[in-house]
C-alpha cells in the first residue's frame, strides 16, 4: 500500500489536478462513447421499426 | 474434411457477422471491466512512487496505453480498409468505419493526458516536438477519415475514398513510433523495449494490464458500433426487416 491516509491518496503528492484530470477524462470518454453507442442503437432500431410499420400500412 | 468445405468467408457476410459480433462483444466488455479493476488497483496501490517524477508519473498508466491504441487502431483500420479495397468485401469498410471514432478518441486522450503530464514535468502544455506533432497529425487523419465518410452519401463510394486516405495516412504511424529515435527532441525515448525495461516491474505490469484493458474495450466498442453500422446500411434487406420486428 502506497498511502497513509485518504487525504494523501487524493492529494497525489501535490499532483492531484494532473493525475485525477487524466484518469477522469479517460473515464468520461469511455462513458460518453458507450452511452452514445447505446443511444445510437436504440435510435436505429426505432427508425427501422417505424419504416417497417409505414411500409406495412401503405401496402 | 476437404479444406474447400470450410466457408472461409462465412463471417464476411454482414448478416452472419452481425450475429457473431452480438455474441462476442459482451465477453470483451466483461474482460475489459475485470482488467480495468486490476489495472487501476496496480496503478494506484501497488506501483511505487517514481523517484524523479513523484506521483505525477501515474498518468502514464492511461497515457501510454492510449497512445499505443491510437497507433494500433489506425493500422488495423487501414488494414481493413485496404482489404476492402482489394477484395471488394462490404464488411471491411464497415469495420474500418467502426474503428475510426475509437481511434480518434484514443489519439485525443493521448494528446490531452500528455499535455497534463508535460505541464509539471516539462513546464509547458505543448511543444512542437516530433512525437507530439506526429500524434496530432494522427488525430487529424482520424478526423479527416470521419469527415470524408460522412460527406459522401453512397457508403460504398465513401468506403473506397476513405480506404485510400487511411492507407496513405498509415505512413504516419511508423513516423510516430520512431520519432523519438530519429529526432532528438523533448519527448523521452521508449522506457520499455523487447529486451529491457527501465521501470519497476509492478509499474510495467500496471501499464501492460491497462494496455490489455484498452484492447478489450476497443474490440467491444468496435463490435457494438459495427452492428449499428450493419443495421443502418443493410436496412433494405429482408433479414434486417425481420431482425427488428
Amino acid at each position: 500500500m502506497q498511502w497513509n491516509s485518504l487525504g494523501e491518496f487524493l492529494d497525489m503528492g501535490g499532483y492531484a489536478f494532473h493525475v485525477w484530470s487524466s484518469f477522469g477524462l479517460t473515464a468520461l470518454v469511455v462513458l460518453i462513447e458507450t452511452l452514445s453507442l447505446r443511444a445510437q442503437r436504440k435510435a436505429t432500431l426505432r427508425n427501422l421499426r417505424n419504416e417497417r410499420l409505414s411500409e406495412a400500412s401503405s401496402s | 474434411m476437404n479444406i474447400r468445405d470450410i466457408h472461409w468467408f462465412k463471417f464476411a457476410s454482414p448478416q452472419n457477422f452481425y450475429t457473431l459480433a452480438g455474441r462476442m462483444w459482451p465477453w470483451f466488455a466483461a474482460v475489459a471491466t475485470l482488467l480495468a479493476a486490476v489495472g487501476l488497483w496496480i496503478s494506484f496501490f501497488v506501483a511505487p512512487v517514481d523517484a524523479q517524477q513523484g506521483q505525477a508519473y501515474r498518468i502514464i498508466f492511461v497515457h501510454v496505453p492510449a497512445s499505443q491504441m491510437a497507433m494500433f487502431i489506425y493500422i488495423v483500420m487501414a488494414g481493413w480498409a485496404g482489404f476492402g479495397l482489394a477484395f471488394n468485401t462490404r464488411l471491411s469498410g464497415m469495420m474500418a468505419s467502426a474503428l475510426a471514432p475509437t481511434g480518434a478518441l484514443f489519439a485525443f486522450l493521448s494528446l490531452v493526458t500528455g499535455a497534463v503530464w508535460g505541464k509539471p514535468m516539462w513546464g509547458t502544455w505543448w511543444v512542437w516536438d516530433a512525437r507530439l506533432t506526429s500524434t496530432l497529425i494522427l488525430l487529424f487523419l482520424y478526423l479527416g477519415f470521419l469527415a470524408l465518410q460522412s460527406s459522401i452519401d453512397d457508403p460504398r463510394r465513401a468506403d473506397k475514398a476513405c480506404a485510400v486516405l487511411a492507407l496513405v495516412g498509415s505512413v504516419n504511424v511508423p513516423i510516430i513510433y520512431f520519432s523519438v529515435k530519429w529526432w532528438n527532441t523533448l519527448h523521452q525515448g521508449a522506457s520499455v523495449t523487447m529486451t529491457k525495461s527501465a521501470m519497476a516491474s509492478t509499474m510495467l505490469a500496471g501499464m501492460l494490464i491497462m494496455l490489455l484493458t484498452f484492447w478489450m474495450y476497443a474490440i467491444a466498442v468496435a463490435l457494438v458500433r459495427v452492428r449499428n453500422i450493419i443495421l443502418e446500411r443493410e436496412r433494405h434487406t429482408e433479414w434486417v426487416k425481420h431482425a427488428v420486428e
